[in-house]
């Protein structure tokens, strides 16, 4: 079952690529995500086709990547993405993903949704500030390996919004060490830690590089008009970074060469 | 009779039971009555009122649901609009909110409220239910929300107080409104003592919709169903509308935190999705959410707005609490409910759409021809009246108003305190400006809310105004601000309130859009106070005179009366929310500049105008008369800015207001880092000014602008052909990394900076 048909239409003017655009990318909806509207269009901005998934169903309807989004579904009452973790098209996407195949990216409540679901290690707690925050943040790409990636250069930098209120990624030493010494690092916050995470951590990855999780919100940096002031790469327009386009272009990539 | 039957049905007060009981006291006073009033019902019904019928008439004719003592002045938004300004109103006051006509088959419904008192008693749930009760007025067009705005008063930044309600207030929007996956684009932050005791926590939200989806709030049909949909009713917000909303705070009397409602985002984030996909799939008739006054006022407006009768089986309301009584589950303010109409045909359709979203609902009646509300409790009549004396034919004050008599002694005052001469001089107080309360980054707050979520957001704080992209494939957008000046109100209601209506249409411009509309909130203290009810009355007149000469029409908002405590009123502050349209949000103009070499440019004239300016207030100064204003030269800036805009002539522009030239070179300065020379001399021989009157002065229809080399000779032109006053104040300097006001003072950016973003974390991070 879609999930609705937005009032906001979707627009199918850019030039699609027909690689890519045969690429079908899904995008979670629980009951409280709020960013899936927007990794919709990021996956079509990219030149993939998104396709709505909702929560409930048993059905992965043939996609070939899965985007678990930003939000607070159910309301993260009892802790971000614990209640999540149990819906019936999350036994689809574990079992498809823990081999290794099927890529998921889990976007700020997503990666809660992933760590609950123990695809990805650690947790997040309240930011140290104990504030939601709203910012521009510079990440450094750590691992340009994973599928959602490889667009991205070891070692370079981004900016793409983050907002959170419990953004503060947190485990034990030993896992922390094991994420290091693997390279299962991907992205780290640059230029101040912004809630206290372990290590500047932003985002990891699986053993396979298919699952990859962060709190940031790349899909909030794929179009020039609507995305942060400013970009890693040099000057940009007002609202003009599209820093977190190449998250999406990646899995595309990847999938088209497959 | 067993003890579970006794339990549910209390003792209760029937219509029948009120016929044989005439002389049965009722708690009319303690339920926020007046006697009249209470005298007015017995006569309604010829005979006393039961106690479910007392709860709903005092809510419904309570002063915040009825607008009792505002009403007749009120009148002259709709007497004052011409057939010109009705041209794009597609729904006008008196519906849950007005929607405007934006073109392509789109249309936008926007709204401002106040959630001041419950803000106050309890500030987390209060400010973050405001955000809920807005949104859901905007749901109930048929529009899926899309954006919310905050405009924000608190006591004085250093007052033990303050921190409390700061904290409670800015994050219970936060989480509230970031749940909701609602960007929050601008409002406004302002300390002042007066609002000590009564902080103003207004709500701006606004929705999309196609034209054909327009929901409107009526029961039609005879034999429809009646639904109510969402969270459980409980305990909370009982007496919200009548007695914390319409009385004075008191320190004698109990505390009111009983009467705050508990706010759940979750639960409204899933009552938008599924009150769309009711829209989408056309199985509602009619919609109402639930507010102040709870079931009285939906069922009442419902009934009365439709076919005029609804028959209702209160027992089938869902609780959270099983010993309410039927008047106060009539009364409760529970958050995130909603009722609909539904036909029969269609209700197992309203049901599917109910569980996919996990939503709990309730049959509770059906719509009738009789004219009559009946309400029954377990088979019994508790209820029986005409629909429309409960929701629209409430008591309408004529409130005995009259000019303040301290008003001329304090208009005399003008300031006279220090004018800094010197360069040294000016750039301190340069500092002690952008660094003060009002003037000051409000990052700090900003920062708690959600300005991405949609990915439609094209500009927000501290931009002159919020901008969201309406048609993905167009670019169509709007563009929103709000505004008010209380120290200007305070000084002359009726100038104020056309200030506070000509800033919010100057930023809507500044940012490129065309003005379009108007809401408002119109906060003041007690209405019984008749210098009170002048400064009203003053307000709305300002108001609606200058509605009509800018051709924007009000299309809906709120009053909030009794902002004071014991016999202190805050100053009137009418915050006025100003909706415009762009063709194409991609040529939105942001506030600050960052091309090296692009010439500055000051639109409009200076007088000197420091009279409820910032500066004097920094010298603890409030008299004399606010700023002039000339609405014809208003329109033309207005009209130059919206032109550039279109056709690329600028890259920057921030409207000059609090503070000044100053305050908005710094601004625009600092929203990207990037600084400028500036030379004053010419201006101040210009308008016969000294440095400082020119730089801080407060003169209305002004903006510095950016302009391309390249277009200066065109933008020349159009100004020479509107013959509105530009002069070129100096040139973007991205080397610099300062500010310099050449000949009299320099000042580096990372020093405004340190200055400017400092404030609001030293007192409350």
């Amino acid at each position: 079952m879609t999930v609705e048909t937005p009032l906001i239409g979707y627009s199918n003017a850019e030039v699609v690529d027909a690689g890519l655009s045969g690429i079908r990318v899904g995008v979670v909806t629980f009951p409280g995500t709020l960013d899936d509207r927007d990794a919709l269009r990021a996956v079509r901005i990219a030149g993939g086709t998104g396709v709505q998934l909702w929560h409930g169903d048993h059905d992965l309807k043939d996609v070939d990547a899965v985007i678990i989004p930003g939000g607070f579904s159910y309301g993260d009452y009892l802790r971000a993405g614990a209640i999540s973790r149990f819906a019936p098209l999350m036994e689809q996407i574990t079992a498809a993903a823990s081999g290794g195949s099927l890529p998921v990216l889990g976007i700020c409540n997503g990666f809660q949704v992933l760590t609950e679901a123990h695809l990805l290690p650690g947790s997040m707690v309240k930011n140290n500030h104990l504030h939601f925050l709203c910012k521009d943040q510079r990440l450094k790409v750590e691992n340009s390996t994973t599928a959602w990636t490889s667009a991205y250069a070891d070692g370079s930098e981004i900016v793409v919004p983050l907002k959170n209120q419990d953004g503060q990624f947190v485990a034990d030493e030993r896992t922390l060490d094991e994420l290091e010494g693997e390279g299962r690092v991907v992205f780290r916050y640059v230029g101040g830690n912004p809630n206290g995470s372990r290590r500047d951590i932003a985002g990891i990855t699986n053993e396979h590089g298919n699952v990859v999780g962060l709190m940031p919100h790349p899909e909030h940096a794929v179009e020039a008009g609507f995305g942060p002031d400013s970009s890693a790469s040099g000057e940009v327009e007002t609202r003009g970074g599209v820093d977190g386009l190449g998250i999406f272009t990646s899995v595309l990539q990847k999938l088209v060469n497959k | 009779m067993t003890t579970e039957t006794t339990s549910k049905k209390f003792n209760i007060d029937t219509v029948e039971h009120a016929e044989q009981t005439p002389e049965q006291p009722l708690p009319w006073a303690e339920l926020g009555l007046k006697e009249n009033e209470y005298q007015r019902v017995v006569e309604i019904l010829g005979r006393r009122p039961t106690a479910a019928e007392l709860a709903m008439y005092s809510v419904m004719w309570s002063e915040h649901c009825s607008y009792k003592s505002s009403k007749v002045h009120l009148r002259q938004f709709g007497d004052k609009v011409t057939e010109a300004m009705k041209e794009h109103l597609l729904v006008g006051i008196g519906e849950n909110a007005g929607v405007v006509d934006i073109g392509d088959g789109w249309a936008v419904t926007f709204k401002v409220e106040s959630h001041n008192h419950p803000s106050f008693v309890e500030p987390y749930q209060g400010a973050a239910t405001g955000v809920g009760g807005i949104v859901r007025d905007i749901i109930s067009m048929g529009a899926r929300p899309v954006a919310v705005m905050d405009p924000l008063r608190f006591g004085a930044i250093d007052h033990p107080d303050t921190a409390r309600l700061v904290h409670g207030i800015v994050s219970g929007i936060g989480g509230y409104g970031n749940s909701l996956g609602l960007p929050n684009i601008g409002g406004e932050v302002v300390f002042d003592s007066v609002y000590q005791g009564n902080p103003l926590v207004n709500a701006l939200a606004v929705g999309v919709l196609r034209h054909e989806d327009i929901r409107l709030a009526n029961a039609s049909g005879v034999g429809n169903r009646v639904v109510l949909f969402g969270a459980r009713t409980g305990g909370d917000g009982i007496g919200g509308a009548s007695v914390l909303a319409s009385e004075s705070f008191d320190s004698s009397k109990p505390s009111k935190r009983p009467a705050v409602q508990v706010g759940d985002p979750f639960a409204e984030k899933v009552l938008i999705e599924c009150c769309l996909e009711l829209f989408k799939a056309s199985v509602v008739e009619g919609i109402q959410d639930l507010g102040a006054a709870g079931i009285s006022c939906a069922t009442s407006e419902l009934a009365s707005n439709g076919d005029g009768g609804m028959h209702v089986e209160l027992t089938d309301v869902l609780l959270r609490d099983p010993s309410l009584t039927p008047g106060e589950i009539l009364m409760s303010e529970s958050q995130e409910r909603m009722m609909a109409v539904v036909t029969p045909e269609n209700a197992a359709a309203f049901e599917a759409i109910m569980d996919k979203w996990n939503v709990e609902y309730s049959w509770l009646g059906e719509v009738t021809d009789t004219g009559r509300l009946i309400i029954e409790w377990d088979g019994e009549k508790i209820v029986d009246v005409d629909p429309r004396t409960v929701a629209h034919e409430g008591p309408v004050y004529e409130r005995p108003y009259s000019r303040p008599e301290w008003l001329d002694g304090v208009q005399a005052d003008s300031f006279k305190g220090d004018r800094p001469a010197d360069g040294e001089q000016l750039k301190a107080a340069a500092l002690e400006l952008m660094s003060s309360p009002n003037m000051c980054s409000k990052d700090w707050i900003t920062n708690q809310y959600d300005r991405y979520v949609q990915g439609n957001t094209a500009l927000a704080m501290p931009d002159d105004a919020g901008v969201v992209r309406v048609d993905e494939e167009t670019g169509l957008g709007v563009a929103l601000s709000t505004d008010a000046n209380g120290r200007y109100s305070y000084l002359n209601p009726y100038d104020g309130a056309r200030l506070a209506l000509a800033e919010a249409y100057r930023n809507v411009a500044t940012s490129g859009a065309k003005p379009m509309a108007v809401t408002d909130c119109l906060n003041f203290g007690s209405p019984e106070d008749p210098e009170v009810m002048w400064q009203f009355a003053e307000s709305v007149r300002g108001l609606a005179d200058a509605c009509q000469e800018l051709g924007v029409p009000v299309t809906g908002g709120n009053v909030s009366l009794y902002n004071q405590t014991g016999g202190v009123a805050i100053h009137p502050t009418p915050v006025v929310g100003v909706l415009g349209v762009f063709d194409d949000v991609a040529r939105r103009t942001p506030s600050g500049w960052r091309e090296d070499g692009q010439a500055i440019y000051l639109l409009g004239t200076t007088q000197n105008e420091l009279d409820g300016s910032e500066w004097a207030n920094l010298r603890g100064h409030l008299g004399g008369q606010p700023p002039a204003l000339d609405l014809d030269a208003e329109k033309t800036l207005a009209a130059i800015l919206v032109n550039s805009s279109r056709d690329g002539m600028i890259d920057a522009a921030h409207d000059l207001s609090e503070g000044g030239l100053i305050a908005a070179l710094s601004e625009a300065a600092l929203r990207f880092g990037v600084g400028a020379r500036i030379a004053i001399d010419e201006l101040c021989e210009r308008d016969g000014l000294d440095a400082f009157t020119v730089l801080f002065s407060e003169s209305q229809a002004r903006a510095v602008v950016a302009v391309p080399r390249s277009e200066e000779v065109r933008f020349n032109d159009m100004c020479t052909a509107r013959n509105f006053p530009r002069i070129r104040i100096g040139v973007v300097d991205a080397e610099s990394e300062s500010l310099d006001v050449q000949g009299h003072f320099t000042l580096p950016l990372a020093e405004l900076k340190e200055a400017h973003e400092a404030t609001l974390p030293k007192h409350f991070a």
